[in-house]
């Protein structure tokens, strides 16, 4: 319309240019003119003026053509061209500006099409570049996965979270074979992609060994790895070891980390775990123990026994007969004794292997500091340090030596009612005392004795061990003394000293501290920090949520006329990828008669549930595999429906938010007749396979649910919360229609 | 005078080597099989010595230690522990708990009464 006007204004110029001058001389001369030059200047001219007014408009003509001709060459041309680039731009790359008009506008066209071709080239090597990067990511992940799997040791990853990252095959069966009970139909205990460890391990273990691991990097030590041991719910030993996983500092502390040399800011970003289920190496340790005890304390009595009386018969000649006599039955019986001993030790020493709780050299003042910390947190009690030489080393399993000086305290606290305890660390040749000392109140002796014997309890904190264990785990020993001369009071701990290690061996912790990452390693799983925090918010996209798709099949359809459960089904996804491996699967005994008609639906017959779990297992299970998860389903009130009239029951409720695969359906494809899972499938183009087993139908839901995402994106709906108020709308326009 | 010594053992098997030692070198003797025993005759025999074992039942040789120390008046007794398990933490808490000497079994019988003269002297 612009280029319209300026042509028409450009005409309009054009003919005043043609005219104007003309005119204006024929008016200055005809006023300058006499009268009667001006009657015959009119008498000669105004016959003449259509001749003239007609040339005149020849040329106006001529000069608009070649105006137009200009118009369309340089600037219609140089706007088509302009609509040509901007396509080449963004819709399509290849497309190129065909060179024509006048040689002006020939050369631009050629001079943009070669920036485009030049854009081109940049592009498609910076896309080459990006594949062959994902190329060798995606195959350096295959060798990870593979040389994971094939680990003879459970291998798990988590973030400071203790979310679970990545886990192998052999970590997942060791969970599965302590699961007992309920979780074990979750196919797996509790192990999968961003769940918690803290479900399986003990969280205080876990952050003890971490704080160890810092303090440990924070000396610059060669090794910053911990070791532990810890018993399972049921009761199962695992032996782990934990490895940090170093990163940058965090984006918040960049202005920081840009003035340190490189290198010198890297942090402990999550760690790797190696789990060992060592339950029975540990039985046949006790026993090898037990055995060597008897060889050597049980001999030791029997030969002190059979040495004096050789050497009071040797010294006493004179000796009477029958006292003769009592001497050598007491060397025949203990020799005899000592054989018999050797005889069973060794037929037992045979199958026992060789495995040891494994005991840590440790620094002893970073363990009292740690068991002040700790002391302090929970007990708020108030604790001294005295006389500590920082230079002692222990050989301690430092978390429940830890718990055992925190319960020292507890019951000083609860029983004696101290308001301060200090502690001290000495050393002896080969021993390390740490003492406990408080003022007033004495204790008796008596009472340490029970103390040693009882679980060690701290707050709502148990530990299976009792203060004995742990004092004959280190080979240690514990007594109560008191100091008159000072006034007070200290238990004494007595542990075995280890030997000071080395300086830390420069070489290999620049190796660690180096930007280097480890050679089978390469994606960032560490990305998914936070991916899933406790709780769910709301506020979340729908595509970095982890969900449970479940489904049920059931008895009949209505639940409040004793309908039940006969079968549950579950997958999970975490991070937009449905996890086939993580699932739940359970037949459930309904405790009454299937219906004869809906075992061609559901193919369950009852031979399949007899026999089975009953739902106030299941559920209970089903429960714990699904928390924190937002639940996905496929007409979920029906299947909520049957959930809630147990609920109460069984004391547990599902308050997680529920999407419901039926209800979205419906506002993607508002205008669909049909919103059964299979239509919906179909119009999705996935496959249905293995339908109308509980599993089956979940696996559906699960795929579906995946695909709806975009679109649900491609109607504004991000986020959960977006989700839940779009589905409750169209659940209330069909109730009310 | 002669000292009184007594034996607190619960292994008669020890015990008759000790006793018969002891009395051929002109100490007067006292058995006592367990823990409470052995406060009882403490506080009856009134020895100079008690040779004690730790390994026995109802009270350790620990405990009988403890409460021996625990009784002014017996500030003189010299107690000396006998034990069959020998490791360095449980002889240091004898030591810690007031014992004066500690003997590890299997041991020499005349290494034995040299101690006890020792520390009788």
């Amino acid at each position: 319309m612009k280029a319209r006007v300026r042509f028409i204004v450009a005409a309009g110029v054009l003919g005043l240019l043609m005219t104007g001058p003309f005119a204006l001389t024929a008016l200055l001369l005809f006023a300058d003119a006499k009268d009667a030059e001006r009657a015959a200047f009119a008498e000669f001219l105004l016959p003449r003026l259509p001749l003239g007014g007609f040339m005149t408009l020849l040329g106006f003509i001529g000069g608009v053509i070649l105006l137009r001709n200009l118009f369309q060459q340089y600037v219609h041309g140089l706007l088509r061209m302009a609509e040509t680039l901007r396509l080449m731009l963004g819709a399509n790359r290849n497309f190129r500006v065909a060179p024509e008009g006048p040689p002006e506008v020939r050369e631009l066209a050629r001079a943009a099409n070669d920036l485009a071709q030049q854009r081109d080239e940049l592009l498609s090597d910076v896309e080459e570049q990006i594949r062959q990067a994902k190329a060798t990511v995606e195959e350096e992940k295959n060798r990870l996965a593979a040389l994971m799997s094939e680990l003879a040791l459970g291998v798990v990853v988590c973030n400071l979270d203790g979310r679970i990252l990545l886990y192998n095959s052999r970590a997942r069966l060791q969970f599965k074979a302590l699961a007992q009970g309920p979780t074990s139909m979750s196919g797996g205990a509790l192990i999968g992609l961003g769940r918690s460890i803290f479900s399986i391990l003990e969280r205080g273990q876990i952050t003890h060994s971490l704080e160890n691991i810092q303090q440990r990097l924070r000396r610059g030590s060669a090794e910053p790895t911990a070791n532990f041991i810890t018993a399972t719910r049921n009761g199962a030993l695992l032996r782990c070891q934990m490895a940090p996983v170093l990163g940058r500092a965090e984006p918040a502390t960049e202005a920081g980390a840009a003035a340190t040399p490189i290198g010198a800011e890297q942090h402990v970003t999550g760690y790797v775990l190696t789990i060992e289920n060592i339950t029975r190496n540990f039985e046949r340790e006790a026993e090898r123990d037990q055995a060597l005890q008897t060889l050597t304390d049980g001999n030791r009595a029997a030969l002190g026994n059979i040495r004096a009386a050789v050497e009071t018969l040797i010294d006493s000649p004179e000796m009477e007969a029958d006292y003769r006599e009592r001497f050598t039955r007491v060397i025949a019986d203990e020799a005899a004794a000592m054989g018999a001993r050797l005889e069973a030790t060794m037929s037992r020493f045979a199958d026992s292997l060789k495995t040891r709780w494994p005991l840590e050299d440790v620094l002893a003042i970073d363990i009292l500091a740690a068991a002040a910390r700790r002391i302090e947190d929970r007990l708020k009690l108030p604790i001294k340090h005295e006389d500590q030489d920082s230079s002692l080393w222990m050989r301690v399993d430092s978390f429940s030596l830890i718990q055992a000086i925190t319960f020292l305290a507890a019951r000083l606290q609860d029983h004696y009612a101290i308001r301060e305890l200090r502690l001290r660390l000495a050393s002896e040749g080969s021993m390390v005392f740490v003492d406990l000392i408080w003022s007033g109140t004495p204790v008796s002796s008596e009472t340490l004795y029970t103390w040693e014997l009882e679980p060690m309890t701290v707050g709502a904190d148990t530990s299976p061990l009792t203060l004995r264990d742990v004092i004959d785990r280190h080979g240690g020993e514990i007594w109560y003394q008191r100091d008159k001369a000072a006034h007070n009071a200290f238990f004494r701990i007595v542990l075995p000293a280890a030997a000071t290690p080395d300086a830390p061996v420069v070489d290999q912790a620049q190796h660690l501290h180096s930007d280097s990452r480890p050679e089978y390693y390469d994606f960032d799983l560490f990305a998914a920090r936070d991916a899933e925090g406790a709780g769910i918010d709301a506020d979340r996209k729908l595509s970095e949520l982890a969900y449970s798709v479940f489904d049920t099949e059931t008895t009949g359809l209505l639940p409040s006329e004793g309908d039940e459960i006969i079968q549950m089904g579950a997958v999970r996804i975490v991070n937009n990828r449905l996890l086939r491996q993580e699932i739940f699967d359970q037949l459930v005994d309904p405790g009454i008669p299937l219906k004869p008609e809906g075992i061609p639906i559901h193919g369950i017959t009852e031979a399949m549930v007899n026999g089975q779990p009953r739902l106030d297992v299941v559920l209970p299970a089903f429960h714990e595999f699904c928390a924190e998860t937002v639940l996905v389903a496929h007409n979920a009130a029906f299947d909520l429906r049957f959930f809630q009239l147990k609920e109460d029951s069984l004391g547990l409720r599902f308050t997680q938010p529920v999407l419901d695969t039926l209800l979205l359906s419906a506002v993607i494809h508002p205008s669909q007749e049909s919103h059964s899972l299979e239509s919906i499938a179909e119009r999705l183009g996935i496959n249905v396979i293995g339908r109308h087993t509980a599993l089956g139908d979940a696996y559906v839901t699960g795929e579906v649910f995946l695909k709806m995402i975009p679109l649900l994106a491609d109607k504004g709906i991000f986020t959960l919360r977006q989700a839940l108020d779009a589905a409750q709308q169209t659940y209330f326009a069909r109730v009310k229609y | 005078m002669s000292h009184r010594v007594l034996i607190v053992d619960d292994e008669p098997n020890i015990v008759i080597s000790l006793e018969y030692l002891l009395k051929k070198e002109g100490f007067d003797i006292c058995v006592a099989t367990d823990g409470e025993a052995a406060l009882r005759l403490a506080a009856e025999f009134r020895p100079d010595l008690v040779l004690l074992d730790v390994m026995m039942p109802k009270k350790s040789g620990f405990e009988v230690c403890e409460a021996l120390r625990a009784d002014v008046s017996l500030a003189d007794l010299k107690i000396i522990m006998l034990t069959a398990k020998g490791r360095e933490t449980e002889i240091t808490k004898g030591l810690a708990l007031g014992a004066n000497s500690y003997i590890t079994k299997p041991f020499s019988t005349k290494d034995l009464v040299v101690q006890i003269k020792n520390l009788l002297a």
